[in-house]
């Protein structure tokens, strides 16, 4: 069984969501699963029609955010989601919505981009980071 | 480096960390066993990362030479 690396993605700020796709490309590279669960914000920002309109990044950062993207864009680096489709690409990276934030804000799995594999219950996904290498909350 | 090999180049210049990585990896696995895969990269992150990829995925790291504003940096696929 490879090593796992379980994340909990909570925020849905540019500035969170690009570590996201880095950290999972960095754990398939080093031969780790990767176990995402999307919640809250998290699970708000897979919505396909958020993906592309997402500019947000959280409060603290904020006023460096016009610089930062300008950067990104000028340097070609490529978008959280594209960095994480490419991370699921290369090996395995399982993307879990959480039921209760699917519920709450009343989604589809239709509504949802193609990267996410299913909607789960906080059960199952403590009982997949139960034996996870490091989990980490983002 | 043996320059007489034949390698299969990834042009990463220009792409950050994770990219190179990742492209090699997507080449390495395109590839057959004994190829030898070059990796252009402008990013810092590569020099350690690919390394430590190769050794982890079993491949042989055979160096980094480094050019005017990039290294390039070969691994030959060993499984």
């Amino acid at each position: 069984m490879p090593e796992k690396l379980a994340m909990v993605v909570f925020s849905g700020t540019v500035d969170r969501l690009m570590p996201v796709g880095i950290i999972a490309s960095g754990a398939v590279a080093m031969g780790m699963d990767v176990e995402i669960f999307l919640t809250f914000w998290g699970l708000n920002s897979f919505r396909k029609e958020m993906i592309p309109k997402n500019m947000k990044f959280s409060r603290d950062y904020e006023e460096m955010a016009p610089m930062m993207m300008e950067l990104m864009k000028s340097k070609n680096v490529p978008s959280w989601f594209d960095t994480l489709k490419k991370a699921k690409e290369v090996g395995n990276v399982r993307v879990h919505a959480c039921a209760m934030t699917y519920d709450l804000m009343g989604m589809k799995k239709e509504d949802l981009a193609d990267i996410v594999d299913d909607v789960i219950a906080v059960g199952e996904f403590v009982d997949i980071a139960r034996d996870a290498k490091f989990t980490l909350f983002i | 480096m043996n320059e007489q090999e034949k390698v299969k180049v990834i042009d990463a210049r220009g792409s950050f960390c994770p990219g190179p990585l990742m492209e090699l990896i997507r080449a390495v696995k395109e590839s057959s066993v004994g190829e030898i895969i070059e990796v252009w990269s402008s990013d810092t992150g590569s020099q350690r990362d690919i390394p430590k990829w190769a050794e982890k995925a079993g491949h042989e790291f055979l160096g980094v030479v480094h050019e005017q504003g990039y290294d390039r940096i070969r691994v030959k696929k060993k499984r």
